[in-house]
């Protein structure tokens, strides 16, 4: 078994982790830091990001703007001195992956665009045409690329934390290529590792996003938060849940149902003026309404609205949103610049994961975690569009920055236990791989967690639903331990790694539907049809889950207040 | 929907002395693309299979095979483009690790060493304070547009694939790695050009290129690296001929 031994361990290559490996790698050259990611770099989920990444830029603007925007889309759940924190780094956050080359769209002086987004008062995301995500991704691995001090394990899945002494020591990790595992020792650990949108079926989310640094943090010990909240985003393609940008609606686009009306106008959906630009909780449960008031348009995969770009022209399209006609061309046949997309909500992001202080640290010493992956809050009850890029960058560095902090403090630990504790793990892996006497196969356990999902914590929920969806996660993880795998070889055994990442999702499912069963209120994109309305006489903290065999037990957690008092919401 | 055979080919190097054939069966759907064909396989008929993908909306460049002898990025590439008889192979010119799956590690050194980052003379930090009060460079969209087209590369290597100098030379720095070395050259926050140049004067880079145009035939992305290519080296030309006249480059 191979040891190596750094002074950070970062766990995920995308946004988050990239900016953390480059703020760890500038806080001390002489540091060693890793970046462990189950896939390289460049394909992590960031890439698909393409709206853009928000912060305050021009000068009718402000960061109170920035900061009162974003309590109010995340329905007063967010923690506002961290927001206060978020809209203060959040420019110079962004200056610098400009200084570090990525391609942003411009004004006609040279100075960086920004653009319309759900939710913001005024211009304030910075776009690269509609491939904010790609850029980010690539700039950033390629500027990391320059310090010789960040080892990459590439293509390495890690299935356990080491805590030893109570500190998080480092990671259990299998080389995908060999098969084998490897102890990889820090005195520190950040998870990276983004959300987990591929517990539900129909979802933007590509197929790695499967909750891994969740579920790692989770049985360590360390508690979730907020797990109910996911967000849904108004605009998928039919089918396969392709995203397409809310910079649509930011360049212009509208929203119309079968009758050709454009339902956020001519109907009360509380979003009042901003119509199209209102949050992304709203527009979704709006297009739900119209589909249920039978003026949605039907096709071979259910039914949707359509989101028309033909007024824009076909110059504004090709400028600002070139990549979306491509995916509109391309997955579901329409050009947008002559025929309205067909759309409808799809699960994005999840506003809730490992609980997290302001600068990242979990309640394990040691332990880290930022992006995705983390709940901090920021985000509260709803994100707020192009928020989450920038979540990324803000977040990754301030955890990098601690958790080097932390590493100068804290002795290598018990590298025998660490070793031991690794092998344990190889070996309870060891034992799964091509286990051909278990009782499903991977497939339909998935198809059926999906299928629950769906059915218990869509963007409408009911008591009875999510009850049983309570009941059905629970079972889940007990069936997902009998898991029938066909693959014995040890080179790039991707069924192996499928089923550990099928545990993972459903540990996450199970958080994700307790939590929503136990807020009988509606808030943000948690929407009860039996509590319609919010409650913060009752409700007004956050929701955390503590592992425990029997299921996961819970606990709560204040929201932090502040300069904005909770009112109603409504734009 | 409709029944078509799917031939993949398998490759376990703990078992297999060298890659063979395995056919399948599959139901497809309409408007599927070829990785809806190969991910159903994994997952309901043989999940012994071993491939990558991610996104499945042309972006994180995971999914690149040969679809009847030509690199195709697989979640774009749709099956009714294809009869019912579709051979899917590993991307040519890579080593295969296992299955659909092939070795990075030669690409990723490529990749490297262009040094695919912004290059300052000064320290960044005290650089850009000098530029402008709110930390950013200024560019136009004009200077923009010099490298964007450069800058879309997902990394896909469908290139490498289809490169005939890779084929022969496969430690040719390639399409995507010369238009990435490209890209920053001509973006106009970079002051690297003169060591990338000298990179590209180098063996087996810019000047090995043949002009097949096979690169920019098979992008998903419209990068043209051959435009990149050819635009590297009459710059890496340049650069050299200014050297003679003038010491340091002419700079």
């Amino acid at each position: 078994m191979d040891v190596s031994r750094h002074d950070i361990v970062i766990v995920g290559g995308g946004g988050a982790g990239l900016r953390a490996a480059i703020a760890a790698a500038e806080a001390d050259p002489s540091a060693s830091i890793a970046l462990v990611s189950k896939v390289y770099p460049m394909r992590s989920h960031t890439v698909s990001a393409e709206g853009g990444a928000a912060a305050v830029a021009r000068d009718d603007d402000s960061l109170e703007l920035h900061g009162y925007d974003t309590v109010k889309g995340s329905d007063f759940l967010g923690d506002q001195d961290a927001i206060q924190f978020f809209v203060e780094e959040a420019p110079k956050e962004l200056a610098l992956l400009e200084n570090w080359g990525c391609p942003f769209s411009r004004n006609e002086d040279g100075t960086v665009a920004t653009r319309a987004f759900g939710g913001m008062t005024t211009k304030r995301t910075w776009y690269a045409a509609d491939k904010i995500g790609f850029h980010m991704l690539h700039t950033l691995f390629q500027h990391s690329m320059r310090f010789e001090n960040i080892v990459r394990y590439d293509e390495f899945f890690v299935s356990k934390l080491l805590v030893e002494d109570g500190a998080c020591r480092g990671v259990a990790a299998l080389d995908i290529r060999t098969g084998e595992y490897s102890a990889i020792l820090g005195r520190a650990v950040i998870l990276t590792t983004g959300g987990g949108g591929k517990i539900f079926p129909f979802t933007t989310n590509g197929t790695i996003k499967t909750g891994d640094g969740m579920a790692l943090a989770y049985r360590a010990g360390v508690p979730l938060k907020d797990m109910e909240f996911v967000q849904y985003h108004p605009t998928g393609l039919p089918g396969t849940g392709i995203l397409i940008t809310e910079a649509t609606r930011g360049e212009g686009g509208y929203l119309r149902n079968s009758e050709g009306e454009r339902f956020l106008v001519d109907y009360d959906y509380g979003v009042g003026t901003k119509a199209e630009l209102g949050p992304r909780d709203m527009i979704s449960r709006a297009i739900v309404q119209e589909i249920e008031a039978g003026r949605g348009l039907s096709g071979p995969y259910g039914e949707y609205v359509h989101l028309d770009l033909t007024h824009l022209g076909e110059e504004k399209i090709n400028s600002r949103l070139p990549f979306v006609r491509e995916l509109a061309k391309t997955y579901v046949g329409v050009d947008p610049v002559t025929a309205p997309i067909p759309i409808r909500p799809v699960v994005h992001y999840m506003m809730g994961g490992v609980d997290t202080d302001m600068f990242g640290a979990t309640s394990l010493p040691g332990l880290y975690a930022a992006g995705e992956v983390a709940c901090v809050s920021i985000n509260g009850a709803n994100r707020l569009g192009s928020n989450s890029l920038t979540d990324c960058l803000v977040f990754g560095a301030a955890a990098a920055r601690k958790a080097m902090d932390f590493a100068k403090g804290i002795s290598e630990g018990n590298e025998a236990a660490l070793r031991t504790q690794v092998e344990d793990e190889a070996g309870r892996v060891e034992n799964l791989r091509g286990r051909q006497k278990g009782g499903e196969k991977i497939s339909e356990i998935r198809r059926e967690l999906n299928q629950v999902m769906e059915d218990s914590c869509g963007v409408y929920r009911e008591q009875t639903s999510m009850q049983a969806g309570v009941i059905a996660t629970a079972q889940l993880r007990g069936r997902v331990a009998d898991l029938r795998l066909e693959d014995r070889s040890k080179v790039f055994n991707t069924e192996l790694i499928t089923a550990l990442e099928l545990a993972n999702m459903v540990e996450v499912a199970e958080t994700l539907a307790v939590s929503a069963a136990h807020r009988k209120e509606s808030r943000g994109a948690h929407t009860c049809k039996d509590f319609t309305t919010r409650n913060d006489q009752d409700f007004l903290y956050h929701t955390m889950t503590y592992h425990d065999p029997a299921g996961p037990r819970l606990g709560k957690k204040d929201v932090v207040l502040g300069r904005w008092v909770p009112e109603e919401r409504k734009y | 929907m409709s029944e078509k055979t799917i031939v993949i080919t398998r490759f376990d190097p703990d078992r297999d002395e060298k890659p063979r054939k395995q056919e399948y069966t599959v139901p497809c759907e309409p408007n599927w693309k070829v990785l809806d064909a190969v991910n159903f396989i994994k997952d309901e008929i043989d999940a012994t299979v071993s491939h990558r993908w991610s996104c499945r909306m042309a972006v994180c460049g995971s999914c690149g095979m040969m679809v009847n002898g030509q690199p195709k990025l697989t979640c774009k590439t749709s099956l009714d483009d294809y009869g019912d008889h579709i051979e899917i192979e590993p991307l040519a010119n890579f080593p295969i690790v296992r299955d659909l799956v092939v070795d990075l590690d030669g690409f990723m050194d490529k990749f490297e060493a262009v040094k695919p980052w912004i290059i300052r003379a000064k320290e960044q930090a005290a650089d850009v304070e000098d530029l402008n009060g709110k930390g950013t460079y200024s560019q136009t969209t004009e200077q923009l547009s010099a490298f964007k087209q450069f800058s879309m590369c997902i990394n896909c290597m469908l290139c490498y694939s289809a490169c005939p100098v890779v084929a022969n030379e496969p430690e040719f720095l390639g399409p995507a790695a010369i238009a990435l070395g490209h890209r920053y050259n001509m973006d106009s926050r970079d002051e690297g050009k003169e060591e990338r140049n000298e990179i590209f004067r180098g063996e087996g880079t810019v000047f090995s290129c043949s002009y097949a145009n096979e690169c920019s035939e098979v992008c998903p992305k419209n990068v043209d690296p051959a435009a990149a290519v050819n635009q590297a080296k009459f710059e890496a030309v340049i650069d050299w001929a200014k050297g003679l006249v003038l010491p340091r480059g002419g700079a």
